[in-house]
């Protein structure tokens, strides 16, 4: 602390992440920290109207499905149609996917493009490393656009997998617009409880490492497998 | 009910109080993801003008979700005062619209007047009201109420200091705090989100706040919003609690979806009567905010601005010191973008005070609703207007710990010079006594956090 009495606002700034010692010129604050802090909000706003680029799914070679979602507007009011995948995707599933493997893997853009375009090389091949090495037979990854987390069920039901690992974009926060979670489930289907899913959240550079959440999902998925259950009375 | 209206040459017609209810609304995407709203603008003022026609007795008589099934139903129909209901129950909703917005009738008046309205009534009369007739409305009702403290008065714009932190840290909540109080916000309490609602740490955290309190002597109130039976846990081991906080649904299987039920209430209200920290009578904080019902699935298909509306019946029967919604926070899905917020915010408050409630608003949105920082600026300044009891106050409106944005301390401190309003009159006297304010304008110590550290 022996800076703290040479710059008191620096020491109490250490603390925290909140915007504090700004200043201001009468009640407004000053112009950098008004622009800085729409700037986040713009950043925030972009992530979520943004696409994941094409380049990034070929590299692990994830074909793309749709939801019943036909807008981001649309995505955005009616959180239902997100749970729902269009009827072409649910044939495509069923031609080009292996039926029911010991995990399958799903990665949906969901409310941040940007956590997918900004983890996904890192948290992916990770993961299919992780889930090698307790020798699961993983299915044929696939991205899902327009996702919200239920759409896990759908896809349980065509592909039956044993357990199912969704990677996608959470709501975007002023810290981080680039943050991932990744849901899992134990057999998922119809009638699958939110207390049945189990979240690695806040996946990103400086949130959860990508590569020591990846080796963290492979774990929790062997236990599910082991136990064949997922959610709070997991034995982790 | 049955009834049917022609409008323009095209006939409309309603098959219940529940679906006129909900067609009048304005529009909001929270309707729209029930499947109730109005199919067109016709349909939707169709709806207001038979609701406008409706008499009080009939909305009294139809009830949306009956008493028998629900008891925040049966909490509303008992509270009705007989002797002001039956001089009140055959006006139309277009008439009581009219007495409340009538220069006649004065705070008292209105006040006297909602001991006979259910909260299906007020909610029927927000739906046929303007933005302005909202504020109007509003603002000419004053409600004080006491905690530590006495906010409330005509002319002062209170606030919640909101200090939070994404792992609880206390010298950065100390550092947030001392932020806020140099822009002389805190007025109306110290409340703390905590990231982890264990007993152990929300008496940790009530210690912590009450500390801050009793260290520089802030007229001021402490509360830490975690849920009830946490809160209670902590204060029967002696944490020292000004307020007890919840958030409340409009209906019981709402209710029950928070984990909380009458009884609970009840039982939190007597600990607090007991061992709250402050000289009372109001020790209650809740939270609220139009949707959340939906969320739960416990709507019944009733529209979000009457479920809202029957939060604050259930908040009157515990003569709360504060009540906020959290108008932007719940999603797009609800309010889709800032006009949706902005009628919201308006309804909300006008809805909150006209049950007699010290009603304020945490002015808020997240980054997936379409509306940005300006949309804030214009909804504190209409709140502002309409005499809101307090808003909510977080470092330049990013909440770090809870990820929306909400008001800044600069913000707030705005708002008040901009309207010549004043903090509540202790804290004001206190902002003068520590050479942040003189005479009521900022000093060159305002803004500087600084002046809140021991430097040992």
């Amino acid at each position: 602390m022996a800076n703290s009495k040479r710059d008191p606002l620096e020491s109490l700034k250490q603390f925290t992440p909140a915007r504090i010692g700004v200043g201001r010129t009468g009640t407004r604050p000053l112009t950098k920290d008004v622009l800085q802090f729409r700037t986040d909000h713009a950043a925030a706003v972009d992530s979520v109207y943004g696409t994941v680029p094409e380049k990034i799914l070929s590299e692990f070679n994830l074909f793309s499905v749709a939801t019943q979602v036909e807008s981001m507007e649309h995505y955005l009011k009616r959180p239902d149609y997100g749970r729902l995948l269009a009827d072409e995707a649910k044939s495509i599933l069923q031609k080009s996917c292996l039926q029911a493997p010991d995990v399958q893997v799903v990665v949906s853009d969901g409310l941040s493009a940007k956590a997918i375009e900004e983890n996904l090389s890192d948290v992916y091949p990770a993961l299919i490393d992780s889930l090698d090495s307790y020798n699961l037979k993983i299915g044929t990854s696939f991205f899902v656009k327009g996702g919200r987390v239920a759409c896990m069920d759908e896809i349980g039901e065509i592909l039956k997998p044993k357990a199912l690992v969704l990677l996608i974009g959470e709501r975007p926060g002023l810290m981080s617009a680039e943050s991932m979670s990744a849901y899992m489930c134990y057999q998922p289907g119809k009638g699958k409880k939110e207390s049945d899913r189990m979240v690695i959240s806040n996946i990103h550079k400086r949130g959860t490492p990508p590569i020591e959440a990846a080796a963290h999902i492979g774990t929790l998925i062997d236990k599910m497998i082991q136990q064949q259950m997922s959610g709070v009375h997991l034995v982790i | 009910m049955y009834k049917t209206t022609t409008l323009l040459g095209e006939t409309f017609s309603f098959h219940s109080l529940k679906e006129i209810m909900a067609k009048a609304n304005e529009e909001r995407s929270g309707d729209e993801l029930a499947g109730i709203s109005a199919s067109s603008m016709k349909e939707r003022m169709a709806a207001k003008q038979v609701l406008a026609d409706l008499t009080l007795s009939e909305i009294r008589n139809y009830p949306l979700l009956s008493p028998d099934e629900d008891n925040i139903s049966e909490l509303i129909e008992n509270q009705l005062e007989a002797a002001v209901y039956e001089i009140i129950k055959n006006w139309t909703v277009a008439e009581l619209r009219e007495y409340i917005l009538s220069d006649q009738h004065v705070s008292d008046d209105l006040l006297t007047l909602s001991q006979g309205l259910s909260s299906e009534m007020i909610a029927a009369t927000a739906k046929i009201m303007s933005n302005l007739d909202l504020i109007q409305a509003a603002s000419k009702i004053e409600v004080q109420t006491t905690c530590q403290t006495t906010i409330g008065q005509k002319g002062v714009l209170a606030s919640r200091a909101q200090p939070n932190h994404p792992s609880d840290n206390i010298k950065g909540m100390r550092a947030s705090l001392y932020e806020a109080l140099s822009y002389g916000i805190g007025d109306a309490v110290i409340g703390i989100n905590p990231v982890i609602d264990t007993t152990d740490n929300i008496y940790t955290l009530l210690h912590e706040t009450k500390n801050m309190i009793n260290e520089w002597s802030i007229p001021t109130q402490n509360c830490v919003l975690s849920h009830v039976t946490s809160q209670m846990r902590a204060i029967e081991k002696g944490a020292p609690a000004d307020l007890i906080f919840q958030s409340l649904a409009g209906t019981e299987a709402g209710n029950d979806s928070f984990g909380i039920s009458l009884p609970m209430l009840d039982e939190a209200t007597a600990l607090i009567q007991e061992k709250g920290t402050a000289a009372g009578p109001n020790r209650w904080y809740f939270e609220t905010g139009q949707g959340s019902e939906l969320s739960s699935e416990a709507h019944y298909g009733i529209d979000q601005v009457t479920l809202e509306a029957r939060c604050y019946g259930l908040a009157r029967h515990y003569q709360p010191f504060i009540v906020n919604t959290v108008v932007g926070f719940i999603g797009p899905e609800y309010l889709y973008n800032s006009k949706q917020v902005l009628r919201a915010g308006l309804e909300d408050h006008f809805m909150g005070k006209m049950h007699g409630l010290p009603m304020g608003v945490d002015v808020c949105y997240t980054n997936h609703m379409d509306a940005d920082q300006n949309d804030m600026d214009n909804l504190s300044m209409l709140l502002g207007t309409a005499g809101v009891n307090f808003v909510i106050g977080v470092p330049m409106a990013d909440d770090c710990m809870l990820n929306y944005q909400s008001l800044s301390y600069h913000d707030i401190a705005t708002v008040r010079q901009v309207l010549g309003q004043t903090p509540a009159p202790l804290f004001a006297q206190w902002l003068e006594e520590q050479g942040i304010t003189q005479n009521g304008r900022f000093t060159s110590k305002a803004g500087d956090p600084t002046i809140f550290m021991n430097l040992t």
